[in-house]
């Protein structure tokens, strides 16, 4: 028995990254199983299997003593490549593919402002956070910043930047709170924020960034805002990924450096 | 062919992170500044030209957009390699930064809306009127 149990270990082990997909395609399964039985849509399904992916990381964290979450595993190593650098940012920049430059001009001033004030109001309320609890290099307070705009921009400055796994990893889970509080916020404070045309929508996305969050968030408060907010999400992430590992880092750097 | 997306892809990363390294030993940091949001940029520049020179066949775009939409499962695995034991030791700030980003957002959509509107400026609708959002900007 053992034996048949080390043969499959060495399958998955040698074929590390078609592990790594197999694995991955299950737990995106399960998230979106759990997503529409249990929270009935509430919660998006990407949200949920991005925040098991922390906890499946937290464990293999516990069980190895090692610092690369579940990669540590050996049979999951491959996992570390499937969600390492050079194919996350491979994977990111083919979402720009698609985005209609007679998009972006229709959106007007508005959206655009929403989108600077957005990056910008997330990254000084992020980096001051870090401040405060100590981490208070440049590069940690830009990437944990970064993380506040959303949990891509964050381990995306954070590589780039150099920074500690440990700032990375808290700079996801910043990120995660934010596209989580937006999904299940939105509903509820929607009648506040005057939340309930085209133009406020295209705003909110533009403000607000995390396209699952954003997309979530509008769904459960009206379906037909959706498009025009995560429209202008769409370009949050890019724009992010522009401005914090350059321009906002460059200006940590002259004050706290 | 669904390679030539892969490859238009590929070249694009390549450019922008070689830009952003560049940027990087410019302003004397190491590091590489906004190569992947100069990437990213580059893509849509190039397909927005591809497309319209209808260069791009439905086979090639398969080839970006796979993976394009394989970004959610990347990011799960992302998410599943990370030191989260030792993120959990900050956790109070994650969730201060992640919900003080949130709350002053939400905070600014009424004023941001706001100063889109023109309220001298009757809505000057475009003829088809369809997209609703054909205002010029100021």
């Amino acid at each position: 028995m053992t034996g048949i149990l080390d043969t499959l270990a060495d399958v998955l082990a040698r074929n590390g990254l078609v592990t790594a997909f197999a694995f991955v395609g299950l737990l995106v399964w399960i998230s979106y199983l759990f997503s529409k039985k249990v929270t009935r849509g509430r919660i998006h399904g990407s949200a949920i299997a991005i925040f098991l992916g922390l906890v499946l990381a937290y464990v293999g964290g516990v069980t190895t003593g090692g610092t690369q979450g579940l990669a540590d595993f050996q049979i999951l190593a491959g996992v570390g490549l499937l969600g390492g650098a050079m194919i996350r940012d491979f994977a990111i920049i083919a979402t720009a593919f698609g985005v209609k430059i007679d998009e972006i001009r229709k959106a007007g001033a508005g959206a655009v402002l929403s989108l600077l004030a957005g990056v910008l109001v997330s990254f000084v309320v992020g980096a001051a956070v870090a401040f405060s609890f100590g981490y208070s290099d440049p590069v940690s307070m830009t990437t944990l910043g970064a993380g506040a705009a959303t949990y891509i921009v964050g381990p995306v400055t954070g590589t780039a930047l150099g920074a500690t796994s440990e700032v990375v990893a808290l700079s996801i889970a910043a990120g995660l709170v934010k596209s989580m509080l937006v999904m299940t916020g939105t509903p509820f404070v929607a009648r506040f924020i005057g939340l309930n045309n085209p133009r406020s929508a295209l705003v909110y996305g533009g403000l607000m960034g995390t396209t699952s969050g954003v997309a979530g968030g509008l769904a459960a408060t009206d379906p037909k805002l959706v498009p025009y907010g995560a429209m202008t999400a769409t370009f949050y992430t890019g724009l992010g990924c522009l401005l914090c590992p350059s321009i906002f880092f460059v200006a940590v750097r002259a004050l706290f450096g | 062919m669904v390679i030539y997306g892969v490859s238009i892809l590929a070249g694009c990363m390549i450019a922008g992170l070689f830009l952003g390294d560049l940027l990087g030993h410019a302003i004397g940091v190491q590091a590489n500044v906004g190569g992947v949001g100069i990437a990213m940029l580059l893509m849509i520049l190039l397909s927005d030209k591809l497309r319209k020179a209808g260069k791009l066949s439905p086979v090639s775009e398969q080839g970006i957009v796979f993976w394009s939409s394989i970004y959610i499962p990347v990011v799960v695995a992302m998410a599943a390699k990370q030191n989260v034991l030792a993120a959990l030791k900050g956790g109070p700030a994650a969730i201060l930064a992640g919900a003080g980003a949130v709350l002053v957002c939400f905070a600014l959509v009424p004023i941001i809306s706001r100063v889109g509107d023109q309220p001298e400026d009757p809505p000057r609708t475009t003829a088809g009127g369809g997209g609703g959002k054909g205002r010029q900007s100021p």
